[in-house]
Formats: structure tokens, C-alpha cells, sequence
């Protein structure tokens, strides 16, 4: 037992060390192979996604950045044809292991949707459902105080406090999508992913969106998917670049913009790519 | 990139003319619209004939069976030939028989007759007892039944007439008819008529035709629907209550737990043709299985209402699988992706949100259900039944009849008063149809969500 211990601790520290940061690795993928039936979507990808850090997904169109952030939570396990190989690790936890829980990992790693989703119900539904089905809290004050916090916590309460009652689906788009931040915050995970969050909204709810981003970083492990160069330069610490199902290269933001290492990276953000 | 700058000529002549005039391929476009416009509106005129005249038709032959005819007549309820013993004990009481409650009705009537000092050509005695249902002894017994301590005092009493009395103040019977007819002579119509003028005979409406029994070929006039509108829900609700959670237990697992193999595939394609099965075939399973191998008595509700629970499954297993299909992808993965288990996004988000198409489907496969005959006809739901079947569960497994199955039984007879009766019943089946379905129309309505 300590010497399990030990060997973790030394892992970590030897993690630490690789990636150059303070930063801890909140996940890890080692060897992620992805096939929808005979079809091989991603090859060998070894990608850490590092603690209150936003880690960003650029790549062109089919190049697999979806279906690695699915792997995250095992949302892809939903498809009857898809088949993942290889390790991922939450807290050095192997989340493919068959002892796992999928309803404890996604508690954990929550996603927020391309489109927004919010339940046909009330925005308070929307928020309570979570917590309720995890049993996080006792008592209905409690409830409706994870309710109002997550919907502050999501720049949302201001707008919405007269009317939690009503629908959800009756918000604005960037309003909605905030809404599914706060339903995911709600469930108190610590990864956070998001499949092109701003790509259904305006500039101004978008701004909103990533100016939220940015203060989630404190408290939560984000990974964000986005098609936007810019919006990856203004929330990411980290960006990885996939191309045709391989993981090209991953670095600082600032670095992967003004001094990438692989020539698709260059043509890819130079636009160049589709 | 070099194609748009030489464009082919072709292309010139079409952006060439002026929008206004138009060309062969315009004109010809034009017209063809129009004609498939026309056969459209023939089409659909056809049909709206059709149904204009089915409905005319039922509605003229079956509406008077909602009104009857009856003479009040002051019955004098005769202890001596009633209660010898005089103690109204109801065993005693149960004990005579209308033979002799009828001839308290005749005396009444000749009473009447005498009374207001009506005389009719040619009447004989047996002609003035003749204008009195044979049905009447009997309701007049079971209202004494019913209230024993009205014995030796007088009765108003509505006195069911005749069913060619009946018809004559419906317009089947007339004069002329009534000399040619063995069973009606012109003397008695008169008579109906005096009674008429003296304000003793009516016609009102008819609640015994919904909750009467069925009556014998030679009493049209006593004909009601009780028993099968009560046959009729019980095999309802016996459907309901067997094949809503089965089907829906069904189409939830196919759709959303099984995997995806040869087995599954085969069972979808098999639940696609369930549904195109002729009711008959059913008929002949309920036969063999339920009556010939289980045991189940014949004639009873038990037996109909898993017939047709068998029926209405693939249309409920069908409506309930595009309901839940019809359920945006983007609920579930919501519900998932906050880490609802698979059991809590289904019961949750999904099923709430295809509800109103499950219940929609449930209904129509009822209303279906209801109209069903053919299998009844196999497992002798068509038996003369004139004794209520009792309170479920216990009355599940009484003879009783059913609606459609009443329908066909009455077209069957002699009396031409049983078309009338017949078309009556058909417009009370359209009647629940109608409310059923404007029921499902109501829930999709009310249940219909945006997300
Ligand atoms: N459910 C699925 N079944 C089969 N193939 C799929 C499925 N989902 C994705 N793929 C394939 O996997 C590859 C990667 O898809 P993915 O959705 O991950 O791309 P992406 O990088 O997110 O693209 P985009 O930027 O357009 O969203 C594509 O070639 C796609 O066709
Ligand atoms: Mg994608």
C-alpha cells in the first residue's frame, strides 16, 4: 500500500516536471485510439489536459477534436459502433477501466453542448435536476442555494432571478447556453468540456460566454473545442492541434500562435486550412 | 473559375427574355399544376361524398331508435294477484311471474280506453293488448321489484307500445303497410292515434336504448345497448391496462436498450407485420389459446379484451417507438452529460417529452379495438345476452356482448325495427370513436412541447 502510494506521488511529480508548469494533470490521454466501426477516427493521441487550466481543440472540420473530447466523459459510449483503445486517466484513474461508473465520471467531467439544450422545463428545473439525481443535497433551501449560486456562477443570475420558473427553452441563444453552463456547474464536477460552446451565439452573448470561461478557470479543469482562432488565443492556456485524426502538436497558446513547430499548425491557424 | 466568364450559350438565351412573357417549359409547368391540382380536389371531393353519405345515410335510418313511443297508463298494482301473503317478502315477490303483471297493464289500458269513451272500428280485445310491448309485464315487475311497498296502490306508469306502433309514429309503418302486416292491423293504428289525441301515448327519448339489454326477435322495440356498451369497456379497459404498459415496456427496451443484432432486427420487422395481421387470425389465436387451451369461458370480456390486447400491441409498440425517435438526441445527451444513468434520462426527459405521441397512438389503437368485430364473432362474443355482466373483476369473465359485435347481430334479424336499432348502435360506436379520438387530438395538444 505505500509503496503504491509512493509510486503515485513520484508519478506525479515526474508529470509536473513534463509539462513545465505548476499546473498538475487533471487528465491524460495515453495511446487514445478511436474507431466508429472499421473506421479509425483518431490515431495514438497522447494529449494532458492540466488542472484550472482551459485547454483549447483547434483542428479542421472531421479531424476528431468532438470525438476526443467525448472520450473524456464517455459520452461516446452512447454510439453502438464506436470502440476506444488506449488509456485515459482522470486523477490518474483509468476512466476506461471496467470497474468504472460512468455515471460517476460524468458527474465529474460534465459537458456543455454545441447547441445549447436546455430540458423543456424551468430554469430552476434545469439547474435542481442535477444535484437532485446526485442526492448533493438534503434539503430544499440548500437546492435552491445550488441553484442561485451555480446561475451566478454562470453570469446568469442577474437576468433570469424573476423569473426562474419559467422556461428554459424560452431564453435567448447565449442566455440558454449559459444556462447549460450552470446545469453543469451545478452537479459540482471538476472537469469541465465544451463542444463549440459560442458557435450557436452572437458576438455579444459569445464574449459573455468566454469572459465566463476565463473565471471558471479558477475552480474547474476546462477542455473547449472551438473552430475560432481567436477565441482559442483569448481562453486557452493550452492549445492542441488535431489534424486527420492525430494529435499534431500540443503547447502554450502563445507559443502554438506565434511560433508553431509543425507546418500544418502554421498553415492551419494562418488559414490556410479549411 | 474560367467556365463563368464564357458562359454557354445556352445560358445566354435563358437570362436573355423579359420574366413576364413565358416560355413552352413555363406554359407546360403551368399546366400541369393545374391539372394535379383538379385530380386533387376531385379526390378529395370523392371522398367527403362518401363520407357524407355514409353518415346521412346512418343518421337517417338510426336516429329515431334514441326516441320510442310509450302510453302512461294508471297501473293498478294488485295485492291479491301480486303478494298473496300480503308480507312483501322479496324472495315471495321474485316468485311471479310477468304473466301476471301483464294482465294489470291490459286491464289498465282498457280502462283508459273506456274512460275517455274511445271506440275504433274493428278493434278486437287481442288487437288493444297488441298495441302493449311484451316487454312491458317485465319492466313493470322489476319496478315493483325495486319498491315493493308500491303494491296495492296505483302506478303512473310509462307503458312500452309496440314496435310497430312505434314505427308508425317513425314513418316505417303506415296504413297501408299495417294491412298487408300479419303482425299490425290498421284498427290498432287508429287507436295509437286516439290515444294519442287523449294525451296517453308519446314519444320521448329513449335512455333505455343506451342501457337496456339486448331483447328477443319479436321485441325490437325493447332493443338497448347496455350490455354491450358494458362488454364493450371492459374489453377497453382490459386492453388498456395489458397492452399500454406492455407496449410501451416494449418499445422502450427495443428502442433504447437493445443492441442492434439479428435477433432485434427480426423482432422490429415481425412487430411491423403483427400490425397488418387480419383481425380474423387473431380471432382464430384467441379461439385456440385463450378459450380451447386456457380454459377461458366463452363470450366474456377476459377473453375478447386479450384478443384484443394482441391487436392493438404492434399499433402501440409502433406509435411509441416514433415517439421516442421523435425525442431530440440533444435531451439525452443533456441529461447524460450531467450524468443522469441511462433508466433516469429515459424515465426523466425522454418519455415525458413522448408522451402525448404514446398516448395518441394508445387511443387510436383503442378506437381501433372498439370497432373491431371479426375476432368477437370466433370467440362467441355474439351470444344473446340479455343479464348484465357484474362489477369487474368478476364481471370480466361474464357473457356480455360487444358494440360492433351488437351491430352485426342486429342487422341480422327480421324486423326491419332492428335496422333502426342497428344504425342506432353504429352511430353510438361513432360517437366514443369520435370522443376517443378527439381525446388524443386534446392531449397531443395539451402536451405538445417545444424544445
Ligand atoms: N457517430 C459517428 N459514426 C461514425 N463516424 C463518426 C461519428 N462521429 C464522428 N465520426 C467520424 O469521425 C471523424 C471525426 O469526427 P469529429 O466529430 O470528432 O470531428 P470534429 O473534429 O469534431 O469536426 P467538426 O469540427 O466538424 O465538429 C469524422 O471523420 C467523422 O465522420
Ligand atoms: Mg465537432
Amino acid at each position: 500500500m505505500d509503496m503504491y502510494a509512493n509510486n503515485t506521488v513520484a508519478g506525479k511529480i515526474g508529470e509536473r516536471a513534463m509539462a513545465e508548469k505548476s499546473n498538475a494533470v487533471k487528465m491524460r490521454g495515453e495511446n487514445v485510439n478511436v474507431f466508429y466501426g472499421e473506421k479509425q477516427a483518431l490515431f495514438d493521441v497522447n494529449l494532458d489536459i492540466l488542472e484550472n487550466q482551459v485547454t483549447a481543440m483547434i483542428g479542421p472540420s472531421g479531424c476528431g477534436k468532438s470525438t476526443f473530447l467525448r472520450c473524456l466523459n464517455r459520452m461516446n459510449d452512447t454510439i453502438d459502433v464506436c470502440r476506444v483503445t488506449g488509456k485515459i486517466t482522470l486523477d490518474d484513474e483509468n476512466i476506461y477501466d471496467p470497474g468504472v461508473d460512468v455515471v460517476e465520471l460524468r458527474a465529474r467531467v460534465g459537458m456543455v453542448f454545441q447547441k445549447p439544450n436546455p430540458f423543456p422545463k424551468s430554469i430552476r428545473e434545469n439547474i435542481a435536476y442535477g444535484p437532485r439525481i446526485h442526492g448533493l443535497t438534503r434539503s430544499k433551501t440548500d437546492l435552491e442555494e445550488i441553484v442561485v449560486t451555480s446561475l451566478q456562477k454562470a453570469g446568469l443570475f442577474e437576468e433570469v432571478k424573476d423569473r426562474l420558473d419559467a422556461p428554459g427553452t424560452g431564453l435567448s441563444g447565449g442566455q440558454q447556453q449559459r444556462l447549460c453552463i450552470a446545469r453543469a456547474i451545478a452537479v459540482q464536477p471538476s472537469v469541465i468540456l465544451m463542444d463549440e460552446p459560442c458557435s450557436a451565439l452572437d458576438p455579444i452573448a459569445t464574449a459573455k460566454v468566454e469572459e465566463l470561461i476565463d473565471e471558471l478557470r479558477e475552480n474547474y479543469t476546462i477542455a473547449i473545442v472551438t473552430h475560432s482562432m481567436q477565441q482559442a488565443a483569448r481562453v486557452s492556456q493550452r492549445t492542441a492541434m488535431f489534424h486527420l485524426g492525430n494529435l499534431v502538436e500540443i503547447d502554450q497558446t502563445d507559443k502554438i500562435f506565434t511560433n508553431p513547430e509543425d507546418k500544418r499548425t502554421q498553415d492551419y491557424i494562418t488559414g490556410r486550412y479549411g | 473559375m474560367t467556365d463563368m466568364t464564357t458562359a454557354s450559350p445556352a445560358a445566354v438565351a435563358r437570362n436573355a427574355g423579359s420574366l413576364l412573357e413565358h416560355g413552352d417549359r413555363t406554359r407546360n409547368r403551368h399546366a400541369s399544376e393545374r391539372r394535379f391540382r383538379i385530380l386533387g380536389l376531385i379526390a378529395v371531393g370523392f371522398g367527403i361524398l362518401a363520407l357524407v353519405g355514409l353518415l346521412t345515410s346512418i343518421l337517417v335510418n338510426g336516429v329515431s331508435s334514441f326516441r320510442q313511443t310509450y302510453v302512461t297508463l294508471d297501473v293498478q298494482l294488485d295485492e291479491a294477484k301480486l303478494d298473496k301473503t300480503g308480507n312483501r317478502n322479496t324472495e315471495e315477490l321474485r316468485k311471479v311471474t310477468t304473466f301476471v303483471y301483464a294482465p294489470l297493464i291490459e286491464k289498465a289500458l282498457a280502462q283508459f280506453i273506456e274512460e275517455r269513451g274511445i271506440a275504433v272500428e274493428g278493434l278486437t280485445k287481442k288487437d288493444v293488448s297488441g298495441i302493449i310491448s311484451k316487454e312491458a309485464p317485465a319492466s313493470l315487475r322489476s319496478v315493483v321489484l325495486a319498491d315493493p311497498s308500491k303494491i296495492g296502490g296505483t302506478v303512473s306508469f310509462d307503458v312500452l307500445t309496440d314496435g310497430r306502433i312505434d314505427g308508425y309514429y317513425k314513418g316505417r309503418v303506415t296504413m297501408a303497410s299495417a294491412e298487408l302486416d300479419r303482425n299490425v292491423s290498421p284498427a290498432q293504428l287508429k287507436l295509437a292515434d286516439a290515444l294519442k289525441d287523449a294525451g296517453a301515448l308519446n314519444t320521448r327519448f329513449n335512455w333505455d336504448f343506451l342501457t337496456a339489454p339486448d331483447a328477443s326477435d319479436t321485441r325490437p322495440e325493447a332493443a338497448g345497448l347496455g350490455v354491450a356498451i358494458l362488454g364493450s369497456a371492459y374489453m377497453m379497459l382490459i386492453v388498456l391496462a395489458l397492452s399500454l404498459p406492455i407496449g410501451v415496456a416494449a418499445s422502450i427496451y427495443l428502442e433504447e436498450f437493445a443492441p442492434s443484432n439479428r435477433i432485434t432486427d427480426t423482432i422490429e420487422v415481425n412487430i411491423a407485420n403483427l400490425a397488418a395481421v387480419p383481425s380474423i387470425v387473431f380471432g382464430i389465436l384467441g379461439l385456440a389459446v385463450f378459450i380451447n387451451y386456457a380454459g377461458l369461458p366463452q363470450s366474456a370480456p377476459v377473453v375478447g379484451g386479450l384478443v384484443l390486447m394482441l391487436m392493438t400491441l404492434p399499433t402501440i409498440i409502433i406509435a411509441t417507438r416514433a415517439a421516442l425517435k421523435a425525442v431530440p438526441p440533444s435531451i439525452r445527451e443533456a441529461a447524460l452529460g450531467i450524468g443522469a444513468s441511462k433508466m433516469q434520462t429515459i424515465f426523466h426527459h425522454v418519455l415525458p417529452l413522448a408522451a402525448p405521441g404514446i398516448l395518441t397512438g394508445t387511443i387510436i389503437g383503442l378506437a381501433q379495438a372498439l370497432g373491431e368485430t371479426a375476432p368477437l364473432l370466433l370467440i362467441g362474443m355474439v351470444a344473446f345476452v340479455r343479464e348484465y355482466p357484474s362489477a369487474p373483476p368478476e364481471g370480466f369473465f361474464d357473457p356480455a356482448s360487444a358494440l360492433p359485435v351488437q351491430v352485426y347481430n342486429w342487422t341480422q334479424r327480421g324486423d326491419p325495427a332492428f335496422v333502426e336499432r342497428a344504425s342506432g348502435a353504429i352511430i353510438v360506436l361513432l360517437i366514443f370513436l369520435v370522443i376517443m379520438n378527439g381525446l388524443a387530438i386534446l392531449l397531443r395538444r395539451r402536451f405538445e412541447r417545444r424544445w
